[in-house]
């Protein structure tokens, strides 16, 4: 017995001493191979979050981008001849891990990250005051710090897919048309369900704002995470009467959990708008019936209808199987065209990097992507030109302004697929949440002793 | 034939009474001193400095916190990661409103307002004891969360209820550059682990272990059971809170307060229980295995696997090989790695030689 017993530790401590050196061997090769690459490669870094609560997103958005990445090198050999190489990284939607990521991906060999995208506020928060010193660009799609689009106190953070005080004002304004017009709006009761992080936060500052000024009265729910517990917030939603839910939950677990419970108390779907990291197919599908009415905030289109979706699935899983997605079915979700939309931006900048600082076809910096990122304007003929015509808004950046398009369309789930309700929705008052984002970049520049730049 | 304390007498009651009393013991410390020291500054790269030892060296020091209250006094509590925030919190409030404060005296004072949010909520410790105690410290966690995450001015009112970090400057120097952050991190451990190493062997010490083995006992003795825990909860919370606040300074950088949930002080309950209970070694062991292997995995098979093998499928393999390892330590080696160091000390007074 104990001979057996020993035989057996020896054997786990020379499995487990074995697979240390070669971990290590592992990581020693894999440096003097990346010193070796050509010089006329760009390097990006994929902080991916692919398990966990948040799995769904993060395999969806995650995958979208590589493909696009790969898809770029497959089929026109790079960005004018620049081939793409990229790293990945589990975060795991854990700030902390974020940090670590992104301390990991910085450098690679001799190249260096120059875009960074944590699909998560928590993660941008935590790496955020990084992004000036080390020179990297903090893309935030759709999510994250909402005061960064004052690009005079935040030159290296971006947000091209609109941010959540421009999204909470295009689902109230959605409200409004619903109801038959702002004045109708008046003492009703909009209840903010959400998740108690940053992220579920985030859209507080200006919804508190346009309640008073409508005359909502507005009732704020906080769901700890990770969200599936959720009974007592429902009953008192019931309780509050409420006339509307926006749902700013995380997950598809959270997501889900958010509709079964609904339609247990009996609150109707056809009164509930999601956030945009709340409403795809994998947060819809596992509440069945459930979720059937629900409204949705959309920055991409879901469907394969899109030129350059079509093409991405015909040469990535078609016939070689190069694809990023487990499952090729999710191809076209919300989240993978999300993905693809933020991939085209990194792409785009790239472009104009490479244009402005007369480096075509050659490696661009840090400090030249920002400037082929502020430079990025993307009208509807661009963006018919890259096959994605109505799956992103058009919008363009400048020195001051980097929050993009601030445009959000409406869809409805209708038990089996989303059905696209609106064009492209602009908050009603696009100058008043301008006011609220520089007021609020203005404190944080003054608390952190940051001069604003001249623009 | 490594580790032969042969030939080594103690002449005099001082030289009995070190800390180290092996010739290779101090020889050890001070190599590892000096690699810690200089070493490590000027050959580790920013991405080992500021991804791994500074969150490492940070959450060892928590760990080291409960272990005094677990380890070492017996009191089995579920609230560091909520002493943590409170540390963390009071740090930042303290540079933000006391205008001239120098940082260390900052740290020190989170560290201070830590302990008596501690000894407050070992207040229950008094009445209830084992896995009572820790539901009972469950609300500490829960509660310095939810008044951090209430009340805006914990947060000078930032929109978004996320607080960022002040510059560290010390003596009008600001610590910036990894290097320099891990330096005050390192010194602030060092020195607060040396502190914990002396109080562990010493009269308190004695007293927690009292306590924990039998405090019916310890009481006959005319050991105040009040004094003893409560201590060892102030202790216990002053560590965290000084991790707390070098958690967030010296490596997070922003911080909101959800950062600082249960599943962190699970983590810490696991750095100690894995590093092993009542040592001073095992919450540093303990911290390198739970913040590093994940780390480690997902490096290794990114580089051996690469792109052959779906990410997904890796991601989740890692955490499964993860949670294997972690029962496997805690079948062949409950008492943790830091008895298994001790094996391996005792092993080497002999190794090569059979006798």
């Amino acid at each position: 017995m104990s001979m057996s017993e020993n035989m057996s530790k020896k054997a786990i401590r020379g499995l487990v001493l074995r697979s240390v050196l070669a971990a290590g061997a592992a990581l020693t090769a894999a440096a003097p191979t990346a010193a070796l690459a050509q010089a006329q490669e760009q390097y990006f870094g994929v902080p991916s979050s692919r398990v966990g609560p948040f799995s769904a997103m993060g395999t969806g958005y995650y995958g979208g981008i590589i493909d696009y990445l790969n898809y770029i090198n497959i089929k026109f050999g790079g960005v004018n001849g620049v081939k793409i190489t990229y790293e990945e990284c589990e975060t795991e939607y854990n700030a902390a891990r974020t940090v670590e990521c992104y301390q990991r991906l910085l450098k690679k060999g001799d190249q260096k990250m120059v875009v960074f995208d944590t699909l998560g506020t928590p993660g941008a928060y935590a790496v955020i005051g990084r992004m000036e010193p080390d020179n990297v660009v903090l893309a935030q799609y759709g999510y994250g710090r909402t005061d960064a689009a004052d690009g005079t106190v935040w030159p290296w953070v971006f947000n091209a897919a609109g941010h959540y005080w421009g999204q909470v004002a295009v689902q109230l304004s959605f409200m409004a048309q619903q109801e038959g017009g702002i004045d109708k709006m008046r003492g009703k009761t909009v209840v903010h369900l959400h998740i108690d992080s940053a992220f579920g936060r985030e859209p507080l500052p200006a919804m508190r704002e346009i309640a008073k000024q409508w005359g909502v009265r507005l009732v704020e729910i906080a769901i700890p995470p990770p969200g599936l517990e959720q009974q007592s917030q429902w009953l008192q939603i019931r309780r509050e009467k409420a006339d509307w839910v926006t749902f700013w939950g995380a997950g598809s677990g959270m997501n889900s959990t958010g509709l079964t419970n609904a339609a247990r108390v009996g609150f109707p779907r056809n009164r509930m708008v999601y956030v945009t990291f709340g409403g795809a197919e994998e947060d819809m599908v596992p509440a069945g019936d459930a979720a059937k009415g629900t409204y949705v905030t959309a920055n991409a289109m879901p469907g394969k209808s899109f030129p350059l979706i079509q093409d991405m699935e015909k040469v990535l899983y078609g016939a070689g199987k190069r694809g990023n997605m487990q499952n090729p079915e999710r191809v076209g979700t919300v989240y993978y065209n999300r993905g693809v939309g933020a991939a085209v931006m990194w792409i785009e900048a790239m472009k104009n990097a490479q244009r402005i600082h007369k480096k075509v076809g050659k490696t661009v910096t840090g400090a030249e992507f920002r400037d082929g990122y502020e430079a990025l304007d993307i009208t509807d003929a661009k963006l018919k030109e890259l096959g994605i015509l109505g799956m992103s808004a058009p919008f363009k950046m400048s020195c001051a302004k980097h929050d993009g398009a601030e445009r959000f369309r409406m869809m409805q789930w209708d038990g089996k697929k989303f059905q696209i309700l609106t064009d492209w929705m602009a908050a009603p008052d696009p100058v008043f949440i301008r006011k609220l984002i520089e007021e609020s970049a203005a404190k944080y520049a003054a608390e952190n002793k940051i001069t604003p730049r001249k623009c | 034939m490594f580790y032969r304390e042969a030939g080594q007498y103690s002449t005099s009651y001082a030289q009995d009474r070190q800390l180290l009393t092996l010739r290779q013991d101090r020889l050890g410390m001070v190599v590892m001193l000096a690699v810690g020291f200089v070493g490590i500054p000027l050959v580790a790269s920013d991405y080992w400095l500021s991804a791994i030892l500074i969150p490492w060296l940070v959450l060892a020091l928590v760990a080291l916190g409960q272990n005094i209250l677990m380890g070492y006094a017996g009191q089995l509590s579920l609230g560091s990661a909520g002493f943590m925030a409170a540390g963390a919190f009071a740090c930042y409030n303290l540079i933000l409103r006391v205008p001239g404060i120098p940082f260390l005296v900052a740290v020190l004072l989170s560290g201070l307002i830590a302990a008596v949010i501690g000894i407050l909520f070992g207040l229950p410790s008094l009445r209830i004891r084992g896995l009572y105690l820790a539901v009972a410290t469950l609300a500490s966690q829960f509660f310095i969360v939810w008044a951090l995450d209430k009340f805006g001015w914990f947060k000078n009112y930032d929109t978004s209820g996320i607080i960022t970090a002040q510059d560290i400057v010390i003596f009008g120097h600001t610590f910036a550059s990894p290097a320099e952050k891990y330096l005050v991190v390192l010194v602030i451990v060092a020195s607060l682990t040396l502190l914990a190493a002396n109080m562990a062997r010493g009269s308190i010490g004695r007293g927690w272990m009292a306590v924990r083995d039998m405090d019916v006992a310890a009481e006959a003795m005319g050991l105040s059971l009040l004094r003893t825990k409560l201590q060892a909860f102030a202790i216990s919370s002053f560590y965290c809170g000084v991790g707390g606040a070098l958690f967030i300074f010296a490596y997070l950088q922003t911080a909101e307060p959800a950062a600082f949930s249960i599943e962190l002080s699970f983590r810490i309950l696991f750095m100690v229980i894995i590093g092993g209970l009542g040592t001073i070694m095992g919450p540093f062991l303990g911290a390198g295995f739970i913040l590093l292997l994940p780390i480690f995995l997902n490096i290794f098979f990114h580089a051996v696997f690469g792109r052959a093998v779906d990410a997904t499928i890796t991601s989740a393999l890692e955490q499964v090989i993860f949670g294997v390892l972690i029962i496997m330590f805690l079948i062949y080696e409950p008492l943790g790695l830091a008895r298994l160091w001790q094996i391996t000390k005792e092993r080497l007074r002999l190794w090569p030689f059979k006798y």
